[in-house]
């Protein structure tokens, strides 16, 4: 295989515990640490790896949104990606919108297969691949916690609810990646400096003649429901004296 | 007017819960009857299954070798063919819907709105966002259809209700050959099944080892309750990955939930949150697992559930 493309999309950090604007306007990002979304990086991970065994020639990291975005971007070619695409654009923007974009760099690139995300942990949609695989008329494994390639087909192990379902596909398709698929290697600083000097090509959406204006309207966010206040016990016959008087153990 | 359908998910046997919850939401859309889609091969009897739950108006069946397995490839141009017809489109956000249901709504040219967790109007629903620490109220345009997932602990099973018409339905477009099923592998066996289980009882890193998981399947099988687990015992091989809870695992909603050693991270609790009663016995009192539990008590799991075991007889 040729080509490989990797999505890189800017998130606040896993670890940062987000809050609600007290007018309901949208969430509060100022200032917060953000990311690579760590599904991507562990799609980026996949992509490194095949081309390490031999089984592909590129990897091109992928990121839509802000200026900032190279800074993922630049995370992305110290770990290993050969050359980075941005494509600038502010305002939110839809999986759908994503997906078109996303189409028009692979059509472009030729690309063999996409890795992405299963989802992105700020909108957790979960949809950008699905769609990306529909409109490219290209097999979709999904949540997949292993991808073996051969020549022109994978093989993917998918986390499902019932278990882990395995299954094959001709390439190109497009793959989203589960936390089992790998663990992400760590970017030394030689790297991030050698990154430096990686091209960052800069397309714009108006070359790719995608409308990104998003459609469904967000009205309102507020924060989730608190629980009630609970109670600390101290041994199990007060715990279970507790579950007998909410009547939840018989 | 509107008119809804539902895509059924089954295992070509039987009809999974989730498709009774969609059906309780599509009740809420002030629609008639929702006409219920079965895809499969050989699946009358899940067909017979969908047309006896209530809110279901009719069933159709499209029965092809190719549908024999749920590959988003090889049913989505089904599902937007017939979905032309419909106001509404909605789906389990199951792996199987989540894995289908973008696949369709792009080939319609539409967005698709995830983890339906209210209607707030035909066209106006609440959903998570931020593992669910946001909450946005989302509407869908009157010229769009609404294609969206609905998040299974959000909603109660419908009941069941007298049978409707079972329909074969034949779709024009033929399926793919590019994506081909080779085999499901789950380490399940009897147990309740995690996503509609009363109770669950759920182990973490805490637990130590797969061995020591024992202790916690013998006291789901004296409650009748189903297995789950935190991401870090599913990553150290203690439990298969279906038995995981949480932002990326199962969102539950059982009436109780005991969290055995795990420490309450947001990922895990975004699974959690729509449970009746947080048990949680952690022996690090300051864990934030006890920032959200109903009844907390800090303690060694290997000597509160023998404990408990004792106690209940
Ligand atoms: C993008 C992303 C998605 C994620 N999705 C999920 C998800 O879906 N679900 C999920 O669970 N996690 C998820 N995680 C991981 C999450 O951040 C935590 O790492 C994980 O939940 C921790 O699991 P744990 O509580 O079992 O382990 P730990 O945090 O290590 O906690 C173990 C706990 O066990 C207690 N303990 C130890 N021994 C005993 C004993 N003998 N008796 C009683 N208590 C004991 C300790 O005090 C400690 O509190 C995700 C992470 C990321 C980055």
């Amino acid at each position: 295989m040729d080509k490989i493309i990797v999505g890189l999309k800017r998130v606040v950090d896993y670890n940062v515990r987000i809050r609600v604007k007290p007018d309901g306007s949208g969430v509060a990002t100022e200032g917060l640490k953000m990311s690579v979304n760590p599904f991507d990086e562990i799609a980026l991970e996949e992509a490194l790896r095949i081309r390490e065994r031999g089984e592909a020639r590129e990897v091109v990291v992928v990121s839509i949104g802000p200026e900032d975005c190279q800074q993922q971007l630049r995370t992305g070619l110290a770990m290993g990606a050969d050359r980075a695409v941005h494509v600038p654009h502010d305002g939110d923007l839809e999986p759908l919108a994503v997906a078109r974009i996303l189409l028009g760099l692979v059509t472009r690139e030729a690309a063999d297969l996409v890795i992405l995300g299963k989802q992105a942990i700020d909108d957790d949609c979960s949809q950008t691949g699905q769609m990306l695989a529909a409109l490219w008329d290209r097999p979709q494994a999904t949540f997949a916690s292993k991808l073996e390639t051969s020549g022109t087909t994978a093989r993917v192990t998918r986390e499902v609810d019932a278990g882990l379902e395995v299954i094959e596909v001709d390439l190109p398709a497009v793959v989203t990646t589960d936390l089992r698929l790998n663990e992400p290697r760590y970017v030394k600083l030689p790297d991030i400096m050698k990154a430096k000097k990686k091209p960052i090509e800069s397309v714009t959406i108006a070359s790719l003649g995608v409308d990104p204006a998003p459609r469904l309207r967000t009205l309102h966010h507020e924060p989730p429901a608190p629980r009630q206040k609970g109670v600390m016990v101290k041994d199990v016959d007060q715990l279970m004296g507790t579950l007998r008087e909410r009547g939840v153990l018989g | 007017m509107s008119k809804v359908l539902v895509i059924a998910e089954h295992n070509g046997n039987h009809l999974n819960p989730s498709t009774a919850r969609c059906l309780s939401c599509a009740a809420q859309l002030q629609a008639g009857p929702a006409d219920v889609l079965v895809l499969g091969h050989g699946a009358e009897a899940v067909a017979r299954e969908a047309a006896e739950v209530a809110g279901a108006g009719r069933v159709l069946l499209a029965d092809q070798p190719a549908f024999a397995q749920p590959l988003a490839a090889m049913l989505a141009p089904a599902v937007a063919e017939l979905a032309r017809g419909y106001t509404h489109v909605l789906a389990p956000s199951t792996t199987f819907g989540k894995d289908l249901l973008p696949r369709v709504a792009a080939l319609l040219g539409v967005p698709q709105v995830s983890e339906v967790m209210s209607v707030e109007g035909p066209r106006k629903f609440r959903r998570p966002t931020y593992a669910g620490n946001a909450i946005i109220t989302v509407e869908v345009p009157d010229d769009l259809p609404v294609v969206a997932t609905v998040r299974n602990a959000s909603f109660k099973a419908a009941g069941k209700a007298a049978a409707v018409p079972v329909e074969a339905w034949t779709p024009t477009a033929t399926a793919p050959t590019h994506t081909r099923y080779v085999e499901l592998r789950s380490g399940g066996g009897d147990r309740p099944d995690l996503q509609t289980a009363r109770a669950v009882i759920s182990g973490g890193r805490g637990v130590g080892s797969a061995e020591n998981f024992a202790v916690l399947y013998r006291l789901a099988d004296r409650l009748g309750a189903a297995v789950g687990a935190s991401r870090a015992a599913v990553d150290a091989g203690f439990v298969p990955n279906e038995l995981q809870v949480g932002q990326t695992g199962k969102i539950i909603a059982p009436e109780v939930y005991f969290a055995f050693g795990i420490s309450g991270a947001i990922q895990h609790l975004t699974g959690i949150k729509d449970a009746g009663t947080i048990v949680a016995v952690n022996k690090d009192g300051d864990a934030p697992i006890f920032e959200v539990a109903d009844i907390g008590l800090v303690g060694d799991l290997f000597q509160v559930i023998p404990e408990i075991e004792r106690r209940l007889g």
